[in-house]
């Protein structure tokens, strides 16, 4: 296999973008991934872009040729595949490129991600992200998604003694990560008691436990290490891949608590990256729910189950912390289109490793993206280092 | 969900019909043609459920989609059955009065109704033992 890099990212604003169609979103980011990497399309050689419901959020399917073509390139008839894996859509479709590039099928490729989820109403979304858990088992019983992560919640505030307030400092802290990223869609911090006093979803989590409903879309470009340079001064290198899946339905796991395809592609990601937890500079984790960073942030294997809880109290998890988690926002404050996070989380994760992270800069070496499908049916993990 | 899918698994969700492998004695509802633990050297047959068993941990739906917006609030769980298997059930109780452990036992209800088609599902749902 070869090494590969990412040698160019993009990514559009995140939020309700009215003026912007499912297709120009990934227009927008593309053009910001190939102006980052200082290439003409013509040099692509295979697009991977994850979504995962373009057919019912706009009625729109064959998203690969689609994508392809406005990018101006049907006339290149270059491959383009559309990956799907619910909410770890866009985490895929990076693993997916990164094969394709490591494997010498393909040289310079593109790993994007796009959801256009605004143009139906809510009631229609929480339906079709309910797709993302068993239909006939769970969908008939009347989950929603925030519905099965509360269920995760009571089951580890009842085991753990999670406090509904460390819960809500997960939220808190990402707010404030998000207040200095211009890319995102809240950019204002918030108090505990906002979080403490919003709405009830599905108890315990309340609106401010929940990522929203967002467009947007991220590209990022890859290219074997041995040419990125022909490209950036700042090439940053995949130094591990790992992904796993595990039952569709919540009820079979046999720890509620333990997203064991976390544990299971953070594992092979660490084997392959030959790095330690210890080295981690900080990590891009799916937190659609405030819980869900609670349990990425164990199930990685950077503590003991029970005590995330108490350490995202303490700021042991915060920009100054030991081990920020979440730089970005997250997808609390930067939303979550739901194929377009997983790549944007590598974004982020390549903006700091290049010192371009702006107000939000960390000092770190090496970084980590967690994307997960579903309540954790799909896991997608990736560590990144300096080239 | 389309009247032929729902037909399809209707004796299953009327009367708690799963599954269970004779290999390794493992129950399975929602039922499963294939033995996760044996696999091809599992044999399985159907298994009617006794239907009572306990909360494991549960939630309550506010906010949901069109199917069951009639329905909110209402409690939403993840049950064991006495067998050792699990599903997802709506529990008909009182929102302050589920909690984890409590015991349950099954009802015929309607599960879901379809907008404006008028299909009614029913099933298998839960109440307080
Ligand atoms: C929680 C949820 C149901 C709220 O949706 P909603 O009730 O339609 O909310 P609205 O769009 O009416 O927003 C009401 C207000 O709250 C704000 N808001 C909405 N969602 C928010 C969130 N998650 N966090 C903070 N503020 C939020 C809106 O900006 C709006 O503010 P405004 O009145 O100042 O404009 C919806 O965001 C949701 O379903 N989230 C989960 C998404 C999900 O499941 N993703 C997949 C995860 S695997
Ligand atoms: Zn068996």
């Amino acid at each position: 296999m070869r090494e590969v890099a990412v040698i160019g990212v993009g990514c559009t604003k995140f939020g309700e973008k009215w003026e912007s169609s499912f297709r120009n979103l990934f227009v927008e980011a593309g053009a910001l991934a190939l102006e980052d990497a200082n290439l003409s399309g013509q040099k692509i050689d295979e697009i991977f872009v994850g979504n995962m419901s373009a057919g019912r959020f706009v009625e729109q399917e064959h998203i690969g040729a689609l994508i392809a073509d406005y990018a101006g390139l049907a006339t290149e008839n270059i491959p383009a595949t559309r990956v799907e894996a619910a909410c770890a859509s866009g985490g895929l479709a990076f693993r997916q490129a990164y094969t394709a590039v490591a494997s010498g099928m393909s040289d310079i490729v593109v790993a994007a991600g796009v959801e256009k989820m605004t143009d139906v109403d809510t009631e229609v979304t929480t339906d079709v992200l309910a797709a993302a858990a068993d239909r006939e088992w769970e969908g008939i019983a009347g989950i929603t998604f925030p519905g099965l992560y509360a269920m995760i919640a009571t089951q580890y505030m009842h085991k753990y003694g999670l406090t509904r307030e460390q819960l809500a400092q997960v939220a808190v802290k990402n707010h404030e990560n998000g207040a200095l990223n211009p890319n995102a869609q809240f950019q204002k911090p918030i108090t505990l008691e906002t979080v403490m006093k919003s709405t009830l979803v599905a108890d315990p989590l309340r609106l401010f436990d929940c990522s929203p409903v967002t467009d947007g879309a991220s590209a990022v470009i890859l290219a074997p290490l041995e040419r990125a340079r022909e490209f950036t001064d700042t090439p940053i290198k995949v130094l591990g891949c790992g992904q796993a899946s595990s039952s569709i339905a919540l009820h079979d796991r046999k720890d509620i608590c333990t997203l064991d395809a976390t544990v299971a592609a953070g594992n092979k990601a660490f084997q392959m990256a030959k790095v330690e937890r210890k080295d981690i500079g900080f990590v891009e984790v799916h937190d659609c729910f405030t819980i869900a960073e609670i349990c990425a942030i164990e199930d990685l294997g950077f503590c003991k189950k029970g005590e995330a809880g108490k350490l995202t109290e303490e700021g042991y998890t915060a920009l100054g912390g030991k081990l920020p988690i979440n730089p970005s926002g997250g997808l609390k404050a930067c939303g979550h289109p739901v194929g377009a996070t997983g790549v944007k989380q590598v974004y982020e994760t390549v903006k700091q490793l290049r010192g371009d992270a702006g107000k939000r800069q960390l000092d770190a070496d090496i970084g980590m993206t967690h994307n997960v499908g579903g309540t954790g049916a799909t896991v997608v993990c990736h560590i990144f280092g300096r080239a | 969900m389309s009247v032929a899918r729902f037909w399809r698994k209707q004796q299953n969700r009327y009367n708690l019909i799963g599954t269970h492998c004779e290999t390794c004695g493992r129950y399975f509802y929602p039922p499963r043609p294939f033995c996760p633990d044996c696999r091809r050297d599992g044999k399985i047959v159907e298994h009617k459920f006794k239907g009572t068993g306990k909360v494991i941990t549960y939630s309550i739906i506010r906010s949901a989609g069109d199917q069951f917006k009639f329905l909110t609030p209402y409690p939403l769980a993840i049950i064991e059955l006495d067998e050792g298997t699990r599903l997802t059930s709506h529990v008909i109780c009182d929102i302050d009065k589920i909690q984890i452990g409590m015991r349950v036992r099954p009802v015929f209800r309607k599960l879901a109704e379809e907008g404006s088609s008028g299909a009614i599902f029913y099933g298998t749902k839960f109440v307080p033992a």
